[in-house]
């Protein structure tokens, strides 16, 4: 090969011996190859398998309209909530943008969310994908930590009070509590100080911090390559060149594919940006529309809709300490799914019954403490709560044993289309 | 060649450099861990406030901003105190007796205050921090038939009494906090500096 290229380059149009320019130094084509062009992944994938591009597309959204809110927005307790009514009345297009980057928030956690769901379906999180999953929830971990922060920047009554809430949720850590809550403020109350670092989080170290890991999340899958929705391994079954008989390039034919799902989700996202930026209170909430005030906390205070599941898992036990616990128990336990569940199929095509009731009540228990914390935490709301939050946490503290427990049906060889 | 190689001497400089250069990064992270304590600028604002209490009426509710934290002074009636002693309400507590609670040595006591009347408190939930509401009506429909007048966090519900302590079975685990305060006379309060006792 070497021997010849001169004689070749000579051939070559400009662009051409640009490109053989770049590679001598760079290794432009093989990364292409490796990740785009000559990435095999099945060439059965359903929509769910979308929702990874998907929330990639909206990373990009999101640090776009970011940069450009960033111009702006003025970190500070008195200037922040003036701030963001200037975006939106004076700035031209401040609105669009704005509202681009709120819906986005909401749109992030809909794929996420729904990406997550994938796996449980599939079984993306077993072997040998574990650390792809892993990678994944700390992702999701960075996610909501960069929504809290974000959510704090309009200094309104909820930025404030959700603030408030969530820092002192590090105060029931018994004895460092109190002085680790005093640290994460930087003052003895949450002032223009917090405000200013949470700002500097948002903007720079956990946008890093994401893009950094999303980085780690693919190459991570593309050593193990991407599972199929019969939970059937391509690399298993190879041609005489070594490409999987199963398998299609990412490129054309995953993106070309991927564009539908992309049009679609700007469809879908344009209708909220322009329609219903607030979505009714659940994307933007009503007391937000109120500037910050430390004397007063709002009638009704909860997360936005995302985080509600937890906030209420937090509200099931009349205890701080218990509540907090539970409700970080809630999130860490998914970090361990790979290790719970015991069955050898991935796919729920070919699982037993045990795993597809479990996951639909899960499913279900999600859907239910997610509106259950949007409601007050008395009476009969409370019993509810308790209840869902116990069925949440059977889906995972029984999986060792009903996985095991599954009769499943025999996986085919090959991938399947299923009308 | 592999002969003269001392990987034993090898191995040990490599983990004491590691080692090193971990102090090394040790002592340049404390510096940036140390700049997000309160700063010299956020201690100074902490200085005690003056509140004329002079004007306040029996049963109102005066609130301030100390530190920025809400404070509350409750002007208690007679009706009011005698609530603090109802079996109905002691029976209901968490901590009567205040054993659990924050609250400066003179102000351990069934009223919580330096002076009875007056009730001084820090208006912020000792669960998750919301500023509770005052609910000074008796037994009203969503609060129950016991209900003798007191504090209702709107956050996650929890229930404190005339003197600021905690019904059990709330989130909140102990009593709202009295801050250190003191009387210079008869009518004026000074939040953040402590009586003499
Ligand atoms: C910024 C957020 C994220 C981005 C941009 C992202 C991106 C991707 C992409 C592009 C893929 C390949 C396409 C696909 O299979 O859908 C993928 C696969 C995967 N992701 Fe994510 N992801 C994110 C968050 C997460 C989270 C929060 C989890 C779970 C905790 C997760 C778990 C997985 C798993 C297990 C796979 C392998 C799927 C399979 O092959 O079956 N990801 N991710
Ligand atoms: S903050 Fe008051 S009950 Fe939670």
């Amino acid at each position: 090969m070497s021997a010849t290229q001169p004689e070749v380059s000579r051939k070559l149009g400009a662009a051409g011996r640009l490109n053989e320019w770049v590679n001598a130094r760079f290794p432009l084509q093989k990364l292409l190859a490796e990740h785009i062009t000559e990435y095999y992944a099945s060439k059965n994938l359903n929509f769910w398998y979308g929702f990874g591009v998907l929330s990639m597309f909206v990373l990009v959204i999101m640090i776009v309209s970011g940069i450009f809110l960033t111009m702006s927005y003025k970190p500070s307790a008195t200037e922040a909530f003036a701030s963001v009514e200037y975006i939106m009345r004076d700035v031209e297009y401040g609105w669009l943008i704005r509202y681009i980057h709120s819906t986005g928030a909401s749109a992030f956690f809909v794929v996420v969310y729904l990406h997550m769901f994938r796996a449980l379906l599939y079984g993306s999180y077993k072997k040998p994908r574990e650390l792809v999953w892993i990678l994944g929830m700390l992702i999701y971990l960075a996610l909501m930590a960069e929504a809290f922060f974000g959510y704090m920047l309009p200094w309104g009554q909820m930025s404030y009070w959700g603030a408030q809430v969530i820092i002192s949720l590090f105060g029931a850590l018994p004895l460092i509590g109190e002085p680790l809550v005093e640290w994460i403020r930087g003052d003895f109350f949450i002032s223009d100080i917090t405000l200013n670092r949470f700002f500097a989080l948002h903007v720079i170290a956990l946008p890093l911090v994401l893009v950094f890991l999303v980085v780690l999340h693919i190459i991570a899958l593309h050593e193990v390559g991407s599972s199929s929705p019969d939970g059937v391994e391509i690399k298993e079954n190879k041609d005489a060149r070594g490409v999987p008989v199963d398998g299609v390039a990412f490129h054309p034919y995953h993106t070309y594919k991927d564009v539908v799902y992309i049009t679609i989700f700007l469809i879908l996202f344009s209708l909220v940006v322009f329609f219903a930026p607030t979505a009714g209170g659940f994307f933007l909430e009503t007391a937000n529309f109120d500037p910050a005030d430390p004397l007063v906390t709002p009638e009704a205070i909860h997360p936005v809709w995302y985080f509600t599941p937890f906030y209420a898992i937090l509200r099931a036990v009349p205890d701080k300490l218990g509540g907090v616990i539970l409700m970080g128990a809630a999130v860490m336990v998914l970090f361990f799914l790979p290790w719970l569940d015991r069955c050898k199929v991935k796919s729920i095509r070919y699982r037993g019954w045990q795993y597809k009731v479990a996951l639909g009540l899960f499913a279900v228990s999600f859907v239910v403490l997610g509106w259950l914390g949007l409601m007050p935490a008395t009476g009969f709301y409370l019993i509810l709560t308790q209840i869902f939050t116990v069925i949440y946490f059977a889906f995972f503290l029984f999986m060792p044993i009903y996985t095991s427990m599954e009769k499943t049906k025999p996986v085919p060889e090959r991938v399947v289309y299923h009308a | 060649m592999t002969d003269d190689t001392d990987n034993r001497r090898r191995h040990f400089l490599g983990v004491a450099t590691g080692v090193m250069g971990l102090v090394g990064v040790g002592f340049v992270a404390y510096p940036f861990l140390a700049s997000w304590r309160p700063s010299a600028r956020a201690m100074a604002l902490g200085a005690p406030v003056e509140i004329n209490v002079g004007r306040l009426e029996i049963g109102g509710l005066l609130k301030v901003e100390w530190r920025g934290t809400p404070v509350w002074v409750l002007r208690r009636s007679q009706d009011m105190l005698e609530t603090l002693t109802m079996p109905e309400v002691v029976s209901g507590l968490r901590d009567p007796e205040s054993r659990q609670s924050e609250q400066p040595e003179y102000a351990r006591n069934t009223h919580r205050s330096v002076r009875e009347e007056f009730l001084v408190l820090i208006g912020s939930c000792t669960h998750l921090g919301c500023a509770p509401l005052e609910r000074f009506e008796v037994a009203p429909a969503d609060l129950g038939p016991d209900w003798r007048g007191g504090f209702f966090c709107p956050c996650h519900g929890s229930t404190f009494d005339l003197a600021g302590r905690v019904y059990s079975g709330v989130p909140a685990p102990t009593n709202l906090v009295v801050p250190p305060y003191t009387f210079t006379d008869d009518n004026t309060i000074v939040v953040g500096l402590d009586t003499e006792v």
